[in-house]
Formats: C-alpha cells, structure tokens, sequence
C-alpha cells in the first residue's frame, strides 16, 4: 500500500491506496465522490472525466498514486460557492443537454476544460473537443447548445444536425 | 488488473535503478498500458511511474535548431509549444486520441509502444529524429525494429526525441474513427537534403519508409509525382480494411501530404 494526498475539491485529502488504484476507484469508494461516473473503464466513453492539476483526464486511466500531491476537481466542486449550479452545469439544465445524465459528469469537466482554454470557442470546437465523451441519449445537439450558451454565445445560430 | 506496486522516482537515475528489479515495467501516460493492464495482457510486479520526472518533460529548440522534446513531454503540450517551430508535428501530436488522452499520453510512451497504427513513429521516422535514452543515441532508422518492436532494452527509457525541423512536412491521418488511430498515415517532410515519407497503420511491420515515393518527390515535389500505390502483399487486413485497401489509402495520404505541405 502506498499513502496518497491530493487536494480535491479543495480539501486535503489521504488515503492508503494499492499500485493498481485507480484514481476514478479512490475518488468513488475511498472519498465517495461518486459523481464521477464510470461507463466503459475502457479509456473511452468520457464519463470518468476530472481535472488533475487544471487538465482534463480520465479518472479510469490513471493511478490514484499518480495523483499524488496533485489537485483533482471533480463533479462535485463545480457547484458555487452557495450551492447553486455553475454557468456551465445551468446551461446544461436550461437546454436540456442531458437525458440520463450518465455521461454528464464527464462531459461538464470536459466544457470546463475546454472553456478555460478557448472562452469562446466555434461548434465545430466544441464538438471535436467531445471527441472522447460518449453520450448515447442526447445525440450530442443539446450538449454542444448548452456549451455555446455557457460561453455566452448564440446558441440558435448552432445548426440542428 | 493483477496487483503490482508504484514507484515514483524524480530523477532519470532513481527511475533506472526502480527498473532493474525483475519483471518491472516503465508507465508514461499509461493510455495504452493501463487499458493492457485492464485486461490482463501484462503482469509487472513493479510500474515505474516515469510522471514525476521533471527533466524528462518539455519543448524546446537545440543548437543545431532541432526540436527536443523531452520524452515525458505530453501530446497537449507538444501540440502547444510546437507550433511555431514545427507546425506538422505539432498538428498530429494534437490529433491524437482525444483532449483528455493528450493530456496524459506521452511522445516516449508512443515511441517506447511502437503500436503498428501510432501517429508518432511516423514523425520520427520522416523526420529522421534520434531517439535519445538514458544510455545511448538512437537514429530513427535504426530504432523501429517492426510491430511493437524497437531498439530500447529493457529498463531503457526515452529521455528526449530530437526532430530536424524540414522545409515543409504534412501529415495526414486517415482514421479510424472509433480508436482515432490511422488506419493509415502518412507523414511526408522535405529538407534540403531530400524527401522522406513515413507510412503508419498498413504494414505488418510496423512504420516504414516509401522508398519509391522518396525518390519521385525528390526529384519533383508535387502530388502528381507520388507513384502509383504499392502492393498489398503484407499490409495489415482486418475488418476495417484489406490490405489492397489499406495500399491504395498510402498513395492517396501521401498525396493528400504533399498537397497539405505546399
């Protein structure tokens, strides 16, 4: 067993993890942060999204011991401060970027990440960005809706297909 | 996965040492070999986690004005801070996988892996880069030894890649789209000296060189030279392509290369 802290969400965080922790199964069953998703374990869907050190990555594809002294946000420290839903997670809910919500985690880290670099990005930077988040509900139209107004962007000027 | 344990060094020499013990593997960004762990194809008793290695990380441009880039350099920050200096490198580095995979996958871990459908081992072998390891420098052409193969020993780790930056180069990746690696890719780079073509994705031996394609561009750099489509004989078949297919896609990527590099 090796001792990992990180920072999550902004808290200190410790734990006793094994070589083959995933940092996705220290987040879910250690912290109990089970907002991170995990849909495929197979470094595909997106699901399993976090930000490590202000990067995207997926949780399910990298060690927990690897994250070691980082700082990890997930789903779960998106909120603001009084509780309400970020810009991001309201424009989810306002055009209905989400069905099932499986996929959803992944993709609002994904938008964070990609709003952090690019503010006002094109749909066709949105959708190339989604490359490695899979949603089998929405047919991905209303996510990348939710993106543009989320960047304070026209969101009818985004083409239906 | 079976169980195994993690080592963090800080340094190249404390990550060597953590390497001769038996049965230890080197762990870059882990996008392929955690997925390999995953399913049981590998069983180390220890993974050297090469992440912590600050000198091993990094862009930058050398005195004979070639590219270094630091083998734990991810596919983010070679897209990023190659840019300027070699825009077709850092175009395919940025069109690997997906954001979330760029950001933790590694040029060494590419290079080290040599996956027959890999975008870097194009780069480096139309670029005519060396791969530079802990011990020794190794030129491109000597390093890709076919599929999944190369030159490192065991326990030798990628401590920077150099590229020669040419007059103009293009890559173009034809994918397939549920892996987004190339089904086939073609990296194309003139220098003064001449052309070189690298083909990913289509043979089983890995990434090659197109000789005949080198020589035609050579002489007349332009997409109405490349030559007529090799044969298929020992192209990779499968259920995204024969090998006939996968040959014609090489003329037609080669082309599409030349056109793109201008």
């Amino acid at each position: 067993m090796t001792k990992v802290t990180m920072t999550v969400n902004g808290k200190t965080v410790s734990g006793e993890v094994k070589g083959n922790t995933l940092l996705t199964e220290f987040l879910r069953e250690d912290l109990r942060l089970t907002g991170t998703h995990v849909g495929c374990d197979t470094s595909q869907c997106g699901a399993c999204v976090v930000h490590v050190n202000g990067e995207a990555v997926k949780s399910c594809t990298m060690f927990a011991a690897e994250a070691d002294g980082a700082e990890v946000k997930t789903i779960e420290g998106m909120a603001n401060a009084d509780g309400s839903l970020s810009v991001i997670q309201q424009a989810f809910q306002d055009y209905h970027g989400l069905q099932c919500g499986f996929c959803t985690p992944g993709m609002v880290m994904s938008a964070a990440a990609l709003l952090k670099d690019n503010p006002k990005p094109t749909e066709a930077e949105v959708r190339d960005y989604l490359e490695g988040n899979i949603c089998r509900c929405t047919g991905y139209h209303n996510i990348v809706r939710a993106i543009m107004a989320a960047s304070g962007q026209d969101v009818p000027a985004v083409a239906a297909e | 996965m079976y169980s195994f344990d993690i080592q963090r060094p800080t340094s190249i020499a404390d990550a060597v040492a953590a390497l001769s013990t038996d049965e230890a593997l080197p762990l870059g960004g882990g996008q392929t070999l955690i997925p390999t762990l995953k399913q049981r194809l590998s069983a180390p008793s220890v993974l050297v986690s090469l992440g912590a290695i600050a000198e091993i990380k990094g862009v930058c441009t050398g005195d004979d004005g070639a590219l270094c880039i630091g083998g734990g350099t991810t596919h983010a920050t070679v897209a990023k801070e190659a840019a300027s200096s070699y825009p077709a490198l850092a175009a395919l580095a940025g069109n690997i996988g997906d954001p979330a995979v760029r950001n933790r996958g590694t040029i060494g871990g590419s290079l080290a892996n040599n996956d027959p459908s890999a975008c870097y081992p194009a780069a480096a072998l139309a670029s005519g880069a060396t791969i530079v390891t802990n011990t020794r420098s190794i030129a491109a052409d000597d390093y890709f030894q076919g599929m999944f193969a190369t030159a490192l020993n065991e326990g030798e780790i990628i401590t920077e890649v150099r590229f020669p930056v040419p007059e103009k180069a293009a890559y173009m990746k034809f994918e397939q789209p549920a892996s987004r690696f190339a089904l086939v890719g073609v990296f194309v780079a003139k220098y003064a000296d001449g052309v070189r073509v690298a083909v990913t994705g289509a043979s089983e031996d890995g990434v090659f060189r197109w000789t005949e394609a080198e020589a035609a561009l050579s002489s007349n750099f332009s997409a109405d030279a490349v030559p007529a489509a090799p044969s298929g004989d020992g192209m990779i078949s499968d259920l995204h392509g024969s090998g006939a297919y996968r040959a014609h896609l090489i003329a037609v990527m080669t082309k599409r290369a030349v056109a793109a590099a201008g």
